[in-house]
């Protein structure tokens, strides 16, 4: 990325008159909107910009190199599986007589996209480990909610309506409790031990004829593998809830171990984090939702199926927990994990897991003389320091993230999961290599050397950013949240 | 080995040689043999970018996409300018994760803070996220929000004549949400929304959090909400509209209808229509209701230097912080989406957006007048002001002329019953286009 500011704001550069685009002629018409009634159309004037095409280009143009992405350099940010976006799903996702279907067109005349769709979807019930998938869900926490609404269809469906509780580890996601508390569920931690598992003794007080499930991600969020999962769904089962998988962490199993064969009934996998589809910046995503045999009537309408006859059809059920979405989710990206799934085959898959796992792994050992283990053990696909073993020198998790921007890497995820104070969370997937990982640990040894030798670099990082140290703190005081507020603010 | 994942053997041992380990088994030393795979997945060999394309286009070759598309019920075939995927595709945009480190993540912020500079300009409201998946979640989630403003409230109305698809997935939420939703009728043709009924209904014991209504309506109409909001907001409740984003540069928004929440769809801002997605919703607000907006906001401020700069504000909102006790769930949106919106507007400016919806509208009026002039067809609900989609009635069953039309290659419309087609016109359709339909309409 530039290290020059690129500063203005496409309003900045209108000027009247200009305009970006020619619309094609309307048909002849004397008639126009000029005949609604007055009380109909828009009055007030609309604050777009006047630019024109070149103009727009080189805007945006310089404003990307005021960004960082995958294709700049190691994103190592934790739980956000930032691998790299093969190229080959871009060309895929645009073919002609898949972007031009809409969405209310016949089945008749869109075979070729529901086979996508239906491969896609039993490809992920093979990696799962589930019975079918469905592809609505839109991001990851939309695929939470929907697997908790199977949950709860299913109960409702037995007549076990009293079932209102989620029992979610304490170093879950943000995004359990919120997908809970959406769904209409309570939430109800349960401790982790010292390790970051779950806390079985601590579990069994907590289970009843109450509970609608229980949330896990496995590995968790310190990486570390529940190793007592087939107990704890087991208790869960026996109390008669169902075990949700949050798949934000799938990524060391794949090749390796399902989810369903672990005793998950219920799973969402992002296909943005698992299965290379690009973050775009915070979506589009994808969060397919999975089911094991018993069931897929609860899965939300439409659903596609295959007939006898090999052909594919949209089909919508009362069984099913209702709709989540207009249409069949957000298409596009689920061909690019069609495609890269394809792209890896099996040979590729199996080598995912272990290598996002020895990667994480060789980081730790690296590192963790000078960075203070928040649990020593074997990690799966993350790990997290909980800051600096010698935190004489007032340097902290932000100090090196933010010095890590210096240098040319994006910061872990940090102060997350909450289990310690100076969480420093790296994942760094499958696809970087043993040169980028090893500059990415030079890196981390000499903030820790500055640290300790001149921590005034580290305290007051970053020191070449093409912005620095943001007023987080002004901007929520006083809102400005859109350009109209820039020009009443002066 | 694969192209993507770049450790040799040499690598590979000298990784392991650090972490103490003979083989990648011992990664796995943790979990119970009895959960390990053991064996290969089901789902074929790794293949060449040949192979790749060829499973696609094989794939691709068994659509039949029409030419020309008169569907919308909430999507639309709209112009696409060329610099848009263009742009979007710049991997600075397209592979970076949400903007939590704002000092490299500006070109984000920063498109992120024009885009809800936008859609609150074409809402009329004050405050916009950034951003929603589609129009019905996003309905779904004002539906959340008026429940969460009004704290004790628990219900809510919903008009009869909001989209199908919209009232389906209110319904889903509302159901496992725990908010009591009703529907408010629409008068006796079903054109628009039953305004006694609604008065009836916030006037009953039983207090009411929110209204949604819809502009235009399920059937294409626009309705006048003249009173609307001061009888809502009498009651003290929100009143929330969901709309089609383009659609706002000519008919009166929902600020101007004084409407506290804007909801709906932006792919009609030029997306591709990719089969249903991605897309674009939006939700926009009053300032008053800023701090309880669901997703992600960005604000403007300053830096150690002075220079104005963009960040994520008001996070306290938001799941990552608040848990169970955020306003939503949402977290990943649709990112890249709203920088496509961002630049279409830009594009296309105040007049370019005004004469796609001129087009549309000219285009729509002449069709329904030339269909309704072959008496094989007419206006379902006769008279009713409308923008560029309305409902028809058709002698032949709809399931006849959609097969015919598909035939020749185009998409008459949705079916919306048995003898009844909701028709959009988008600046798309040639003159030729629309008499090609009639024709087909005329003969079915």
């Amino acid at each position: 990325m530039n290290r020059t500011f690129y500063d203005k704001l496409i309003f900045e550069l209108s000027h009247k008159g200009r305009k970006g685009c020619r619309v094609p002629a309307a048909v002849a018409s004397d008639d126009s909107t000029a005949s609604l009634p007055a009380a109909l159309r828009r009055e007030k004037p609309l604050l777009l910009p006047e630019v024109d095409e070149p103009t727009v280009v080189r805007h945006y143009t310089n404003l990307s190199t005021n960004n960082f992405g995958v294709d700049t350099g190691f994103y190592p940010l934790g739980s956000c599986t930032m691998k790299y976006n093969p190229k080959i799903n871009e060309e895929m996702a645009s073919l002609p007589g898949m972007s031009a279907l809409h969405p209310a067109t016949p089945a008749s005349h869109a075979q070729g996209a529901l086979k996508a769709y239906w491969t896609l979807q039993s490809m992920l019930s093979e990696i799962g480990g589930m019975s079918e998938f469905s592809l609505n869900p839109f991001a990851g926490a939309h695929g939470e909610l929907t697997g908790l609404m199977v949950i709860r269809a299913y109960h409702d469906a037995n007549g076990d309506t009293a079932r209102d509780t989620v029992i979610i580890p304490d170093s879950a996601h943000g995004t359990n409790p919120a997908s809970s508390a959406v769904a209409g569920l309570k939430v109800v931690e349960v401790k982790s031990l010292p390790d970051g598992t779950v806390d079985v003794e601590a579990l069994k007080p907590l289970l009843g004829p109450h509970v609608a499930a229980m949330m896990m991600t496995n590995p968790n969020t310190l990486g570390i593998f529940e190793s007592r999962i087939p107990e704890i769904t087991r208790m869960v089962h026996d109390c008669g809830a169902l075990m949700y998988y949050d798949g934000a962490n799938l990524n060391p199993l794949v090749g390796v171990a399902r989810p369903g064969d672990m005793g998950f009934d219920v799973m969402h996998i992002n296909l943005h984090k698992t299965f290379s589809t690009p973050h775009g910046g915070g979506g589009p995503g994808s969060g397919p939702v999975g089911v094991r045999k018993g069931l897929e009537q609860f899965l939300p309408n439409p659903r596609v199926v295959r007939n006898d006859d090999g052909t594919f059809d949209l089909v919508t059920t009362d069984t099913a927990l209702g709709s989540v979405s207009a249409t069949l989710g957000n298409f596009a990206v689920q061909l690019r994990a069609l495609s890269y799934i394809l792209s890896l085959g099996h040979e590729g898959l199996a080598e995912v897991g272990p290598m996002a796992t020895l990667a994480a792994n060789y980081i730790k050992e690296s590192l963790r003389d000078k960075y203070l283990l928040g649990v020593d053990r074997v990690c799966k696909h993350e790990f997290v320091f909980d800051g600096l073993i010698d935190k004489s020198t007032g340097v902290t998790t932000l100090n090196i993230a933010k010095r890590l921007l210096d240098n040319g890497f994006h910061a872990p995820t940090i102060y997350f999961p909450l289990l310690f104070h100076e969480s420093l969370m790296i994942e760094p997937t499958e696809t970087e290599s043993l040169e980028t990982i090893d500059a990415f640990i030079d890196v981390m040894r000499e903030i820790a050397r500055e640290a300790a030798e001149e921590p005034e670099k580290v305290l007051n990082a970053p020191l070449n950013t093409p912005i620095r140290k943001p007023d987080e703190t002004a901007a929520a005081l006083n809102p400005k949240v859109t350009y109209q507020d820039l020009l009443a603010n002066g | 080995m694969h192209r993507y994942i770049p450790h040799t053997a040499d690598d590979r041992a000298r990784m392991l040689d650090r972490c103490g380990m003979k083989s990648e088994a011992e990664l796995y030393a943790d979990v119970p043999r009895e959960l390990l795979l053991g064996r290969p997945y089901d789902v074929g060999s790794e293949m060449s970018e040949k192979e790749v394309r060829d499973f696609f286009r094989a794939l691709d070759a068994e659509n039949r996409p029409p030419q020309v598309c008169f569907a919308g019920d909430g999507f639309y075939d709209h112009m696409a300018p060329a610099a848009i995927p263009y742009i979007i595709s710049r991997s600075e945009f397209l592979t970076a994760y949400t903007p939590y480190q704002p000092e490299i993540s500006q070109g984000t912020l920063q498109y992120i803070f024009e885009y809800q500079s936008m859609i609150a300009a074409l809402t009329g409201l004050e405050v916009s996220n950034a951003s929603m998946y589609e129009g019905t979640t996003a309905a779904a989630e004002a539906m959340m929000l008026c429940v969460a403003a009004a704290r004790k409230r628990r219900r809510v109305l919903i008009s009869a004549t909001v989209s199908e698809a919209v009232r389906a997935v209110v319904a889903t939420y509302a159901r496992y949400h725990g908010v009591e939703l009703d529907v408010i009728p629409a008068v006796a043709d079903g054109s628009v929304t039953d305004r006694d009924a609604l008065r009836t209904m916030l006037a009953e014991g039983n207090p009411v959090a929110g209204v949604i209504v819809a502009t235009p309506n399920r059937y294409g109409i626009l309705e006048d909400y003249t009173g609307l909001a001061d009888e809502v907001h009498a009651a003290k409740a929100l009143l929330a509209m969901t709309c089609i984003a383009g659609d706002l540069a000519a008919i009166r928004t929902p600020g101007e209808w004084g409407a506290d929440i804007a909801v709906g769809d932006a792919q009609s801002l030029g997306m591709p229509l990719n089969f249903g997605g991605p897309y674009l919703g939006f939700l926009c607000t009053s300032r008053a209701l800023m701090r309880k907006v669901p997703g992600r906001i960005v604000g403007a401020t300053t830096d150690a230097d002075g220079q104005r700069v963009f960040v994520l504000t008001l996070q306290a909102r938001e799941q990552h912080i608040r848990r169970e006790k955020a306003t939503s769930n949402i977290c990943s949106n649709q990112g890249l989406m709203s920088l496509y919106a961002t630049i279409y507007l830009s594009l296309t400016g105040p007049e370019g957006l005004r004469e796609i919806c001129e087009a549309g509208y000219k285009g729509a009026h002449r069709l329904l007048a030339a269909l309704e002039a072959t008496g094989k067809a007419r206006a379902a609900m006769p008279g009713k002001p409308f923008l560029n989609e309305f409902a028809v009635d058709t002698d032949a069953s709809a399931d006849t002329i959609i097969e015919r039309a598909l035939a020749e290659g185009i998409l008459p419309g949705v079916k919306i019953g048995p003898n009844r087609l909701l028709i959009a016109v988008t600046e798309m359709q040639t003159e030729a286009d629309i008499d090609r339909l009639v024709n087909i309409i005329a003969n079915s």
